[in-house]
């Protein structure tokens, strides 16, 4: 393994072709880290953007109707803004309405910029997630909900076997969709200094001056993240794909 | 499909949606005139919040209305603020439907590494982050050139360009082809039997089919690239967040200007990528009725 | 090559066909001579379309060759665009340009591949719009026309080519059944003008009425092959016996 990482350090000698993560085990530490922090940033991003679309498409069936009004405000809010203006609010706005703590001669925020941005853009992916659940849940005819019934499912198991099945698997191209643009997405963390791929790299260009080769490195490692989701998601859409339907 | 369907249609238009989607590249920009009511009433709010908990030296609105013009336009020869985010996006659009449109034909070619080759590259463009092209181009390409004796300054608005035309390009790209591939093979095979040479059929059959079915989702890409030049103020192109930036600052920072000034530039962007959005919106109706 | 009236105009001998794994034509052989009009019939999935399109160099073929006017079709050195200016093609599904009017429709390959005067072309559209009986129509676009008006713009269209062989290919099964005649009439008169005509259909009458010889596939061989009147009342092969007892 040293001597994979001794190639670089000729490398740069040689050409001066610098990339310094290969052969400095600092940076090399920094970058793996970066690169740690986006996925984590993409990850729950994912998740808690999921379980906002689930509450939300079951709010928009709910009795209150200012819980309907409320739902639905917040997703034309935040679709129709730009999530970088988003991202800002949630950090500098809301972020200061928020306890912070003494960390020794500073005030620390309890949560941190990757906190705010995992929350910022859970919310922004979660209202395009709202639509996209409750139009798959609304596909499911009510026919099909009664059979299931009167096969002796209970509403919930009606729920659970049938209903979700069929709505997660007409969902699944549209989900899949807003995670690509989701992973794209989370560069805007940049912003609030969150230590994600495009960030470090800033800093490590800075320190290292080897502003192509970090900039190869982004390429690579966005382009690469995406076709892989893509590659998966689509043999993924393949085996749940309902004959007679489909894009 | 049978008469009795095993779902209901809104699952044909989630599919649908979703896969125009992926074909397009982005969802439709949505907005509706009452959106642009309730970024004109928010601002009314905060400036009235704004002008209450203010130490009251001048009042936020006085202030809003003072660093208009700057934000708008700038300073020297008015191209500067919102005025560049719109040059900006103008050119990168330029830029990109032309590349994108010659590369969306390359798709389709007949000859294998051209369409290998040019895949690859609205592949890569398409899945790279806007920010992360962003850098790249203003970082990496030079602040001037040199031709001859003649040396050819290139401003950081001119990096933005091109920085935003590489999505673009790729997008547009997808979108020629979509429209190219989803015209029926019969077209095609009429005109072979005709013995039309493939360019002629292109030309003469196929895309002037396509022109129709293309103007909306470029007319969305538009509205998409213009809301998105506002990252070019992170590397300080000075364009009117950048300008907004300045303003606050020069007033001193205070925390009251703040909703305002960022309610403020909602608007005018509002303003002006609403009557785009509305207008695709018309045109795809009204392309979508002819068969 | 020099090919004269008495030889086939076109010829077809021992061609084999498979899409992938699935072979589609097993050795068919027959000619067409100049002014003959043939019927090819069969059930679904017999070949018969995959096969007039052979002629045509819409399809390859596997093996076996095709012969239009003495000129091999499926030579790799054969200009493709020469050999369509001689072989015109009717579509099932009519395959009209959308965003053109019948009259352009008509005028646009002798313009553009023909390369022909334009004045000329036009006089000669319209006389050909109204041979097909649509005077009236030739500034409508298709999406104005019925589907039946639609195919007889398709017909005038190939004939502005000035083929030597006109191949159709199921045209009439789109239509309604009361259009369907407007199009069979036009394509009587087309024979009855001494045009070698090919065609793929189901039209049993018109088949018996119309046509010189007459060839049955199943499965991608024929069958059984004659002139109407004895393909029709005396058929010998037990599988032509059943497709007719069960379309007739």
């Amino acid at each position: 393994m040293e001597a994979f990482y001794e190639w670089f350090q000729q490398l740069y000698d040689s050409t001066g072709w610098n990339f310094v993560f290969m052969y400095d085990e600092y940076e090399r530490d920094r970058l793996l880290e970066a690169m740690w922090v986006t996925i984590k940033l993409s990850l729950s991003c994912l998740v808690f953007s999921l379980v906002v679309g689930v509450i939300g498409a079951w709010a928009q069936g709910a009795k209150s109707a200012i819980l309907r009004n409320f739902i639905y405000w917040y997703i034309q809010a935040f679709r129709n803004t730009p999530p970088l203006v988003q991202i800002l609010f949630f950090y500098f706005v809301i972020g200061n309405l928020f306890p912070t703590y003494d960390a020794g001669g500073y005030q620390e925020q309890y949560i941190g910029a990757f906190g705010w941005a995992v929350v910022s853009l859970s919310f922004f992916a979660g209202a395009f997630n709202v639509e996209i659940f409750r139009a798959g849940v609304e596909a499911v005819p009510t026919a099909t909900v009664e059979a299931a019934q009167s096969l002796g499912y209970s509403r919930l198991k009606a729920y659970l076997y049938i209903v979700l099945p069929l709505a997660f698997r007409v969902s699944l191209p549209a989900l899949n969709n807003n995670l690509v643009n989701l992973v794209k997405t989370t560069t805007l963390a940049y912003i609030i200094a969150v230590p994600e791929m495009m960030y470090t790299a800033n800093q490590m260009w800075s320190d290292n001056v080897n502003v192509s080769e970090m900039m190869i490195v982004l390429f690579f490692f966005y382009v690469g993240l995406v076709a892989i989701l893509v590659y998966f998601m689509h043999r993924w859409e393949r085996s749940m794909r309902i004959p007679g339907y489909g894009a | 499909m049978s008469d009795l369907p095993v779902l209901l249609p809104s699952a044909a238009n989630l599919l649908n949606d979703a896969g125009r989607q992926r074909r397009e590249g982005a969802f439709r920009v949505d907005l509706k005139l009452w959106h642009g009511v309730v970024l004109v009433a928010a601002l009314a709010v905060v400036l009235g919040v704004a002008e209450a908990a203010g130490n009251a030296k001048e009042s936020p609105w006085a202030v809003l209305v003072n660093w208009m013009p700057f934000i708008l336009w700038g300073q020297e020869g008015h191209w500067q603020g919102f005025s560049l985010n719109i040059i900006i996006s103008f050119f990168a659009m330029l830029i990109g439907t032309v590349v994108g449109a010659a590369l969306g034909l390359m798709q389709v070619s007949l000859l294998l590494p051209v369409r290998t080759g040019s895949w690859i590259v609205t592949q890569f463009f398409r899945n790279s982050p806007w920010l992360v092209l962003l850098f790249t181009i203003m970082l990496m390409l030079p602040f001037e050139i040199q031709i001859g004796d003649t040396i050819i300054p290139i401003p950081d608005w001119v990096k933005a360009v091109i920085g935003f035309s590489l999505p673009v390009m790729a997008n547009i790209s997808e979108v020629v082809r979509g429209a190219v591939i989803s015209l029926p093979s019969g077209q095609w095979e009429s005109a072979e039997s005709l013995a039309f040479t493939r360019f002629q059929t292109m030309w003469m059959i196929i895309l002037p089919q396509c022109v129709k079915r293309m103007i909306p989702p470029w007319m969305n890409w538009y509205a998409i690239l213009a809301m998105a030049t506002p990252l070019c103020s992170i590397m300080g192109v000075e364009e009117s967040v950048t300008f907004t930036q300045q303003a606050m600052s020069a007033e001193g920072g205070r925390p009251e200007l703040l909703a305002p000034f960022y309610v403020f530039l909602l608007v005018i962007f509002f303003i002006y990528i609403y009557p785009i959005a509305r207008w695709t919106v018309r045109l795809e109706r009204k392309y979508s009725v002819k068969i | 090559m020099a090919w004269d009236e008495s030889q086939p105009m076109v010829s077809i001998k021992d061609v084999y066909k498979s899409f992938g794994d699935l072979e589609v034509l097993k050795g068919v052989s027959f000619d067409v001579m100049k002014r003959e009009v043939i019927c090819i019939i069969g059930p679904s999935g017999s070949g018969k379309s995959t096969l007039i399109r052979c002629v045509n160099a819409l399809n390859t073929i596997n093996s076996g060759s095709i012969t239009v006017e003495g000129q091999e079709v499926h030579d790799p050195k054969l200009d493709k665009l020469e050999l369509r200016k001689k072989v015109g093609m009717v579509f099932q599904q009519y395959n009209l340009f959308p965003h053109k009017t019948a009259i352009e429709n008509v005028m646009m390959a002798p313009i553009h591949v023909l390369k022909e005067d334009k004045a000329e072309v036009e006089g000669r559209a319209y006389a050909l719009i109204k041979k097909v009986r649509l005077e009236g129509k030739e500034n409508s676009y298709p999406g104005e026309l019925s589907g039946g008006q639609q195919q007889r713009v398709a017909i005038a269209r190939s004939l502005a080519m000035r083929p030597d062989v006109m191949l159709f290919d199921e045209v009439t099964a789109a239509l309604d059944p009361e259009t369907v005649k407007e199009v069979l009439v036009t394509i009587q008169e087309l024979a009855e003008d001494g045009m070698t005509c090919m065609l793929v259909t189901h039209e049993m009458g018109f088949a018996r009425e119309l046509a010189d010889h007459i060839y049955f596939t199943d499965r991608g061989v024929i069958v059984e092959h004659g002139p109407p009147a004895t393909f029709f009342d005396d058929a010998k092969d037990p599988r032509t016996k059943e497709f007719l007892s069960q379309i007739l």
